[in-house]
């Protein structure tokens, strides 16, 4: 992983997955550690996503790194014209390591290409957010105690849903079963059902939440998001199917744990909140531990 | 044998390449992708043929040149049943069937508006075929499926 860009997560093998998070039990063991003394780590922010450049800058800060970059482009030269190329290039020149946020699919891969010092992709439209992925599945270790042969539900938009379609991959690896809920129109595509297919994977598909909840490990919850509806009158009928309430969760198992890549809307009743079983605000602080890990791995510290 | 009346339909070269069976509607991006409007060599076009089996076929017949396995290959985005005569001294020495190569580098556009090569200029897109039987072509940097039915070249 040395020197190595993370642009999406089949860069990494199951190997890989795992030194990360046995990294990431480290660094929540010993959160402030200064390896990072001297090191300076872009973070280049060419649309706004606040919770996730905060938790790189939180993690490269308990690692005693220093952050330059932007928060978004309109305060960058992006807005003289400049291409990504040549933005990449200079800050390639004043950093170690570059952090990119970026609206264009396949940006970061470009990105990794051009620049001279590695590139964390922290997000390049609906493509690819692998540190996303990687604090999902230490998420799951921990509250599982293992990543094999889990139940896995997937809810909400599983078309346009990249968390889930990384997390499917990633987790493949793992002897999993699927369960996808969503809506007709926003069902998994074609080519990650083949895959599991290919891979020997027990997938399910259903429209609503019914019984088969009580045989979840997880339950990753999604946004089914309006503008992905071309017709808004579907969107008013599918838009309540998949809330997530907390008398729902009577008589599911006791490991059972809710995931929710955040920021969420109304997907998640706030009366889930108090459930021990929703884990989504824990998920979150395992951003910077996954982070801290990603960060030192790649400088090989 | 019937490809000899074929041959008949315009004029037999001495030595060279006969680039046969590439669907009528696709010619001119077979000559696109091969750099043929680039060359000084004695060329003979013909499309709108009858074909036995694939409709309307056009023919391409180059003098003095051939091509190199890997370059005669890109054209199997365009013409994957297309076949190769290669010709010495008037006499077909060689037939070949083109191959749907493994990896596509710099000859089609990626499907995706949003993807980065149809945003930076002076990028060369990058595909990895996935499906060679009804060419599906992976791209390299937004990761989206562009098929034969909207694939462009670049």
């Amino acid at each position: 992983m040395k020197n190595k860009s993370l642009v999406s997560i089949d860069d990494y093998t199951k190997e890989d997955y795992l030194r990360i998070l046995d990294k990431a039990a480290y660094f929540e063991a010993n959160p402030v550690q200064n390896i990072l003394t001297g090191k300076v780590v872009a973070t280049l922010f060419f649309e706004p996503s606040t919770r996730t450049r905060l938790s790189f800058e939180s993690a490269v800060n308990k690692l005693g790194g220093k952050i330059i970059g932007f928060t978004d482009a309109s305060s960058s030269s992006v807005q003289k014209g400049e291409s990504l190329k040549d933005t990449i290039k200079t800050v390639a020149n004043y950093s170690d390591l570059i952090v990119m946020r970026h609206p264009i699919e396949g940006s970061a891969r470009y990105a990794s290409e051009v620049s001279k010092v590695p590139v964390v992709n922290a997000g390049d439209g609906a493509n690819q957010h692998p540190t996303q992925t990687l604090l999902d599945m230490y998420s799951i270790r921990k509250t599982q105690g293992k990543l094999e042969d889990l139940n896995i539900f997937l809810v909400g938009d599983l078309k346009y849903g990249r968390t889930v379609h990384s997390l499917l991959m990633a987790m493949s690896h793992f002897n999993p079963t699927f369960n996808f809920i969503s809506p007709e129109s926003l069902k998994m595509p074609k080519e990650y059902k083949l895959f599991l297919e290919k891979k020997g994977i027990k997938y399910y598909e259903h429209e609503d939440f019914t019984e088969y909840i009580k045989e979840a490990d997880i339950v990753y919850m999604t946004r089914v998001q309006k503008e992905r509806f071309s017709d808004p009158i579907e969107y008013e009928k599918v838009k309540d199917v998949y809330i997530l309430r907390n008398e729902m969760l009577e008589g599911t198992k006791d490991n059972l744990r809710v995931l929710h890549p955040l920021p969420r809307v109304n997907e998640i009743n706030v009366d889930v909140d108090n459930n021990p079983k929703a884990y989504y605000f824990d998920q979150a602080l395992n951003g910077v531990y996954t982070r801290q890990a990603i960060i030192s791995s790649i400088l090989d510290l | 044998m019937n490809s000899d009346k074929k041959e008949l339909r315009v004029n037999a070269i001495k030595n060279g390449t006969v680039i046969d069976h590439i669907p009528a509607n696709d010619l001119f991006k077979v000559i696109k992708i091969l750099g043929l409007q680039n060359i000084t060599n004695t060329m003979t076009l013909g499309t709108n043929l009858e074909s036995k089996t694939q409709g309307k076929k056009a023919i391409i017949k180059i003098a003095e040149l051939f091509f190199e396995n890997d370059d005669i290959d890109r054209i199997a985005l365009a013409a994957p049943n297309a076949k190769l005569n290669i010709i010495k001294d008037y006499v077909v020495i060689e037939k070949r069937k083109v191959q749907v190569p493994d990896k596509v580098i710099g000859i089609a556009k990626c499907v995706n508006p949003k993807c980065i090569t149809n945003f930076e200029d002076n990028i060369v897109t990058k595909f990895t075929v996935v499906d060679k039987e009804h060419i599906a072509l992976k791209c390299h940097y937004c990761e989206k499926i562009t098929n034969k039915e909207n694939l462009r070249l670049q």
